[in-house]
């Protein structure tokens, strides 16, 4: 094996990646919104060794006819998570399509001060035409337009993590003042459709700068700290891990386990009855956990972590738990989070300088 | 104050609330005293959280700034500034306590309202009916230089909006009918055919078409609370609001007077006149004897109005800079300069300057006081200061005569100035029969003792 250490992250939003997981939970599907379900997955995925949980959004509902249609905001359940876990990194998808990034960057810069470090983003977007009601904006038509919009998002909500400087705070009783003025900076944002003042209203997060998630197809590799990459196999996988441009990469992998009670195909059949288990092209294990380390082990060098999606939560974790990571950790194929370390730490990221902090050093250097 | 014989007033029965403000900017929290903690550190709000549970509190309260505070057209320094996101914060408190409220103030003019009542429902469910959600407005196109809308509405039309808001949200957090979700895996659908209804409302200031994500709490829905003092914001939560917010807590006639005012709207648009809980914010300042809590309150005094903070103060009031000026000699010689707009805002605006600085004139020279001392001798006079008997038997009064529900504290020290009320105020007001001794319900509607949502009486009536 060559390469770093895997980094594993766990994809947990709703009762697992089938539409139709549900039915196979072990909680009634009423339960699902509870802030005890959300508390249990998330200490189970902590207590197994996942670096970073993501939890998936939308504000639309999240399926039709007989499938969920229930979600609380990611945002909001990342930061109950926060609360609740204390080494796991936690990343909410927040879509910038419609979205105000004023309020997104406060909202994701809060989530590192609440988890010391631990937050992450998953950039998306929010491609169907009803969800442009939902912030009373027209329409953004089209992959070029939503694009601009996660790409000018992005680049306000970084450039207002770092609207204060480290030590903005400084809390002078000699001179009355609680703020360094001079170390709070207006962005000044100007993009294509919109422009924003600053600084922010929440202090610099601890890391800096939050770890940014995404799919460089939608948002400019130069703007993600790790991308993530699809393949239908090894060879696609790697094509795009090494096409990404990103600090890091992580390979979706879906999976489905055989358990005590039916093997990964039967339980893939079960579901299949009620609906579909849609190929988005990627990386797809049915069956022994045994199987999966293997993929996992081949995907060491390849990219520098996997994100799992498993087929049912309440089934697919434990065996993942149980079976599959203890052997990865054990050989230093994979690599668990230590307690007290940013998610940056974790994932091998430097914390970044602030700019403006960078350029008044400049600026000081030159005189 | 005597001791009120219970059976002498007109609400002998009526319980106290208390919610805790945890406060962002301004200078009345301390943060020069070296047991002042982060504004920002989650164990913190943690600790004052769990605290105000630990003394039953009704509600755990967060504000809301949009836009750093400037004064002159610069960054306001002197103050607290720098604060989370409110319901980002509260649905991390919701994991790590079990009782208590959690209040976020939420701006109706800067959110949307479907993604806002989103929002509000996710921390409703995640706190199983512990939400509540404090509607302001903001007028100035300064704040709204920080959002892709820009722009402003102006005074009446953001009242317009804010209640077009509620009517959006409310439609939202009803849409799902109860038991909408299914109780086994079995059953045909997750949720049952019919059951989440689409939300269509076409209005001047929303257009929304939307299938809503989110079933109703075990409260229904959040708990609304307002704060406005104008006639316009008070029949606005005669219509609207589960709970007040009013700056008058701090004289009896006073607050009597405005809860009678609150009661004659609540009965013309054909709400119960108990309907709507009076809480006033407030500060408390406990010593053990009266001269201790009044020497503690000099001293607090003289840690929120800095000599900074009273050139400040006073130099909004002149409409000069007074910065540099000695804050402890006398007021300024010069009239004042009364100007549209100074560039300063997130500060309150003077009606008439050059009369209050008349009045101030004469109170310092009669009285001998330096520009600070007056600053602080007439500046606005919040609070009770007391110990906890004298405060006990008070507040029992003011509640048991309809005057308030209770109070809204603001602790002038984080994260342990809540610790005096709890520790000592409270058993005392436990004491009098005036305070719960056990959180009986499980929801902040419950807590506050309120009737179902608005929306939800004449579908059940």
């Amino acid at each position: 094996m060559s390469g770093p250490a895997l980094r594993l992250a766990l994809e947990i939003d709703g009762d697992g990646a089938h539409p139709a997981a549900w039915r196979r939970a072990a909680h009634s599907p009423d339960q699902l919104l509870s802030p005890r379900r959300v508390a249990r997955v998330a200490a189970a995925a902590e207590n197994a060794g996942f670096t970073l949980l993501t939890l998936d959004d939308g504000a639309l509902p999240p399926g039709t006819g007989p499938d969920v249609v229930g979600r609380i905001g990611a945002v909001e359940r990342a930061a109950f998570i926060a609360a609740s876990t204390s080494v796991v990194g936690i990343a909410p998808v927040v879509p910038l399509t419609y979205a105000e990034p004023f309020h997104v960057s406060s909202q994701l810069a809060s989530l590192d001060h609440i988890s010391i470090g631990r937050a992450g983003w998953v950039v998306s977007e929010e491609a169907r035409p009803e969800a442009a009601s939902v912030w009373g904006r027209p329409l953004v038509d089209g992959t070029v337009a939503r694009a601009r919009e996660s790409r000018d998002g992005v680049e306000v909500v970084r450039e207002l993590w770092d609207s204060w400087e480290d030590d903005a705070v400084i809390r002078s009783v000699a001179t009355s003042r609680y703020l360094d003025r001079d170390r709070l900076h207006y962005v000044d944002f100007t993009g294509d459709t919109y422009t924003v003042k600053g600084p922010a209203i929440v202090p610099r997060p601890p890391q800096g700068q939050l770890v940014v998630l995404g799919s460089p197809e939608r948002v400019p590799a130069d703007q993600l700290d790790v991308a993530f990459v699809e393949g239908r196999d090894l060879t696609a996988v790697t094509a795009s891990a090494s096409a990404a441009g990103t600090p890091r990469t992580f390979a979706e992998v879906e999976v489905a386990l055989d358990t005590a009670h039916a093997t990964a195909e039967e339980r893939v059949e079960d579901l299949e009855r009620h609906g579909s288990w849609s190929d988005r092209g990627r990386l797809r294990h049915i069956g022994s956990a045994a199987g999966l380390a293997v993929l996992l082990r081949e995907l060491r060098g390849v990219v520098d972590g996997v994100r799992l999606h498993p087929l049912v939560l309440d089934e697919d974790l434990p065996e993942v738990s149980r079976l599959v990571l203890p052997h990865l950790f054990e050989r230093r194929d994979a690599v668990r989070p230590l307690a007290g370390a940013s998610l940056r730490t974790h994932l091998g990221l430097d914390r970044p300088a602030n700019r403006y902090a960078v350029a008044a050093a400049a600026q000081e250097d030159v005189r | 104050m005597t001791r009120t014989d219970p059976l002498d007033v007109p609400r002998p029965d009526a319980q106290l609330h208390f919610g805790v403000f945890f406060q962002g900017v301004n200078h009345w929290t301390v943060w020069s005293d070296p047991a002042s903690g982060s504004q920002i550190d989650p164990a913190n709000f943690r600790r004052v959280a769990q605290t105000a549970e630990r003394g039953l509190f009704d509600a755990f309260f967060l504000g809301e700034g949009l836009r750093l505070r400037e004064v002159d057209g610069r960054i306001h320094d002197l103050d607290v500034a720098g604060r989370p996101d409110a319901i980002t914060q509260l649905a991390a408190l919701a994991a790590v306590t079990d009782r208590i409220g959690l209040v976020s103030t939420s701006n109706t003019t800067f959110n949307e309202a479907a993604d806002l009542a989103r929002r509000l429902s996710g921390l409703d469910l995640l706190s199983e009916g512990r939400a509540g959600w404090n509607v302001v407005t903001t007028d100035n196109a300064w704040t709204g230089a920080n959002f892709r809308r820009g722009g402003y509405l102006d005074h009446a039309d953001r009242y317009r909006r804010a209640e077009e808001f509620l009517t959006v949200a409310r439609a939202l957090w009803d849409s799902w009918a109860d038991k909408a979700v299914a109780g086994s895996a079995d059953a045909p659908a997750w949720a049952a055919p019919g059951a989440v209804r689409q939300v269509r409302h076409q209005g001047p200031q929303f257009d929304v078409d939307l299938a809503p994500t989110l079933p109703r709490s075990a409260q229904g829905h959040p708990v609304i609370f307002q704060a406005g003092d104008s006639g316009e914001g008070r029949d606005f939560a005669a219509r609207n609001a589960d709970v007040i917010f009013s700056a008058h807590g701090n004289d009896f006639d006073d607050a009597l007077a405005f809860a009678d005012d609150l009661r004659r709207r609540l009965r013309a648009v054909g709400r119960p006149d108990d309907d709507l809980r009076i809480l006033p914010g407030t500060e408390i300042i406990i010593g053990a004897t009266e001269e201790e809590a009044l020497e503690k309150k000099r001293w607090i005094r003289l840690q929120q109005v800095t000599p900074a903070t009273a050139l400040g103060i006073a130099g909004l009031l002149w409409g000069i800079d007074l910065f540099g000026r000695d804050a402890d000699g006398p007021l300024p010689k010069e009239d004042p300069v009364v100007a549209e707009n100074d560039g300063s805002f997130g500060a309150r605006r003077i009606a008439d300057p050059r009369q209050v600085v008349a009045e101030w004139r004469e109170k310092a020279d009669a009285n001998r006081w330096s520009l600070r001392e007056t600053v602080i001798a007439l500046g606005p006079q919040r609070g009770h200061v007391g110990t906890p008997e004298g405060l006990a038997d008070k507040f029992a009064h003011f509640v048991r005569h309809g005057a308030v529900d209770g109070f809204n504290v603001t602790p002038y020290l984080i994260p342990d100035g809540l610790d005096d009320i709890v520790d000592h105020l409270v058993p005392a007001l436990q004491e009098r029969g005036v305070y719960r001794t056990d959180y009986t319900g499980t929801t902040l509607r419950e807590h506050l003792n309120l009737r179902a949502p608005l929306t939800h009486r004449t579908a059940t009536a």
